[in-house]
């Protein structure tokens, strides 16, 4: 397969994702990003590319399919409402990495900052360092993988997604508690550390989920009013 | 929106060029405000002598009568190095007094900073070209503040952009916006402080310098201004000898920290970092919320 190389020192960023966004299949190499915003953003179809630099904001976003790969740090939003496909940090990430993403895998290798998974939908996202405050707020689906600590407020507000910390948390947010640790969520995270290539025994993580407290919809009150109970 | 950037260099290597890089920084965060923009410098300054940089705003002034008034009050020599609408005026003499002077006797004329080691300019426009008219560029120090701003709560001039000042050798930058600034503007009235604009960002820097008078360290007036100031914010503070930042608690305002063994840098998006030498090799992170960084020259108290 042939490989194509773009020079973001002298190629513009928009024929980069032009190209992305109308190729079928083919495997892209993209060099000096220099903290450009949105790179390899709205990929639809099973492309490997691979940024060797810092990438700025919104980097992979609303990618459906594809493997992005960047070798270096990437800015706010990362992955942002990814649906499907994998994207691949080498070093850090600052806020709302992989948020509202829907399906697929991030892989942080560094830090996180805050807002890590804010209103995740069904994205599996794992960091091999920390997470920042407020990260997974009403997260409602898929599983956050955390090897190192999480920052304040876990959780808050949390509907259905799974949390998964090997170090310590600051503190949980409104609603979200500690849950037993099972053998499938071993499982899970067992599957979830190698896919993404990181190290780590799924034995020494804890496991965070909602308290369910905070919903006001129950099922059992949907015929309430039929019951003479409203 | 508002772009922030900060550059504090730590050894001799790039002080040089703090300058150029600073402008470099700068033309990153265009896209983040095109209302206007201004950078404030350090140097070591030197020994006994101060600054005050001069804003005669919308006007091309003769700046000699200034400068031999100055030097009356003072009964002092004073040195100017006019710039366009802006003059850096020196002297060996009370510079306090003659800060005094200028706001008692030239409501025309508007005192930017005051200090040993700061140097402030500002203006209306795209901060590509305020840099090039301040000649940011050739500039050489130790660090360096400044920002762009895309106005929200005030209006569109030269006074309401930034950075602003909070006393002697420090200033601020702002991006975000405070919503208990007018009743924290009548307090500080109250206890002595003196505003130009309605800018909540003025605000801020009134607060500190208060907390600052008040004997407060930067560590604690920040520390402070945690409970006291209510709104979203990153901050960029110019100290003498050094710089310090702050997030509010909730942090939603970007804000990004490189550091090497030469520099510390921060800014709204790293793709100002990136521009920096040596940034491969940089640690990068997200400055935590509610927590108060800050750096100062070895040997140097903040």
């Amino acid at each position: 397969m042939t490989v194509t190389t773009f020079d973001l020192a002298s190629a513009s960023l928009r024929d980069l994702n032009s190209t992305l966004h109308a190729a079928a299949s083919g495997e892209f190499v993209v060099e000096n990003p220099r903290g450009a915003h949105a790179v390899a953003a709205g990929i639809n179809a099973d492309l490997s590319v691979t940024i060797n630099g810092p990438v700025g904001y919104y980097c992979a976003g609303m990618n459906q399919g594809g493997n992005v790969r960047v070798n270096g740090n990437a800015s706010a939003g990362l992955a942002e409402n990814i649906m499907s496909g994998r994207v691949h940090v080498s070093g850090s990430a600052t806020m709302s990495a992989g948020a509202t993403g829907h399906g697929g895998l991030v892989v942080v290798e560094g830090n996180a900052g805050s807002r890590c998974g804010i209103s995740m939908k069904g994205v599996d996202i794992v960091v091999g360092g920390n997470v920042g405050h407020m990260s997974c707020f009403m997260g409602q689906s898929g599983n956050l993988v955390v090897l190192g600590d999480a920052g304040a407020d876990l959780g808050d507000s949390l509907y259905e997604a799974n949390i998964f910390v090997r170090g310590s948390v600051e503190s949980l947010g409104s609603d979200c508690v500690e849950k037993d640790m099972g053998p499938e969520h071993r499982e899970l995270v067992a599957d979830l550390i190698a896919r993404s290539g990181l190290d780590a025994d799924s034995a020494d993580f804890s496991r965070y989920g909602s308290a369910r407290m905070l919903y006001n919809f129950h099922i059992d009150d949907i015929d309430a009013e039929a019951k003479g109970q409203i | 929106m508002c772009g922030i950037v900060g550059l504090f260099l730590k050894t001799e290597k790039h002080r040089p060029e703090l300058g150029r890089l600073t402008a470099v920084m700068l033309h990153e965060m265009r896209s983040r405000g095109l209302d206007s923009a201004g950078f404030a410098v350090y140097d070591h300054g030197a020994p006994g002598r101060s600054r005050l940089t001069v804003l005669a705003e919308g006007q091309r002034p003769d700046w000699e009568p200034v400068r031999e008034a100055l030097e009356r009050i003072l009964n002092d020599a004073v040195d100017a190095r006019p710039m366009r609408d802006h003059a850096v005026f020196e002297t060996s003499g009370d510079s306090a007094a003659a800060r005094q002077w200028i706001i008692e006797n030239r409501p025309d004329l508007s005192v930017l900073s005051h200090g040993q080691q700061i140097e402030l300019f500002k203006a209306v426009g795209d901060p590509d070209l305020v840099a090039r008219r301040y000649e940011l560029a050739s500039r050489s120090g130790t660090h360096a503040i400044a920002h762009t701003r895309m106005a929200t709560e005030s209006a569109v001039t030269t006074n309401g952009s930034h950075p602003f000042v909070t006393g002697a050798d420090t200033c601020l930058v702002h991006n975000g916006s405070l919503s208990n600034h007018s009743q924290l503007r009548e307090q500080l009235i109250d206890k002595g402080e003196s505003f130009q604009t309605l800018n909540d960002s003025e605000v801020a820097a009134g607060y500190l310098s208060w907390r600052l008078r008040e004997g407060d360290t930067i560590d604690q007036a920040l520390t402070r201004a945690l409970t006291d100031l209510d709104g979203f914010y990153t901050f960029a503070i110019g100290i003498k000898n050094g710089f310090a930042i702050l997030r509010d608690p909730i942090a939603c305002k970007p804000a990004v920290i490189a550091e090497t063994d030469d520099w510390v840098a921060m800014s709204s998006e790293f793709r100002a970092i990136a521009q920096l030498p040596g940034v491969d090799d940089a640690e990068v992170w997200e400055p935590e919320p509610a927590r108060v960084y800050t750096w100062s020259l070895e040997g140097a108290p903040a």
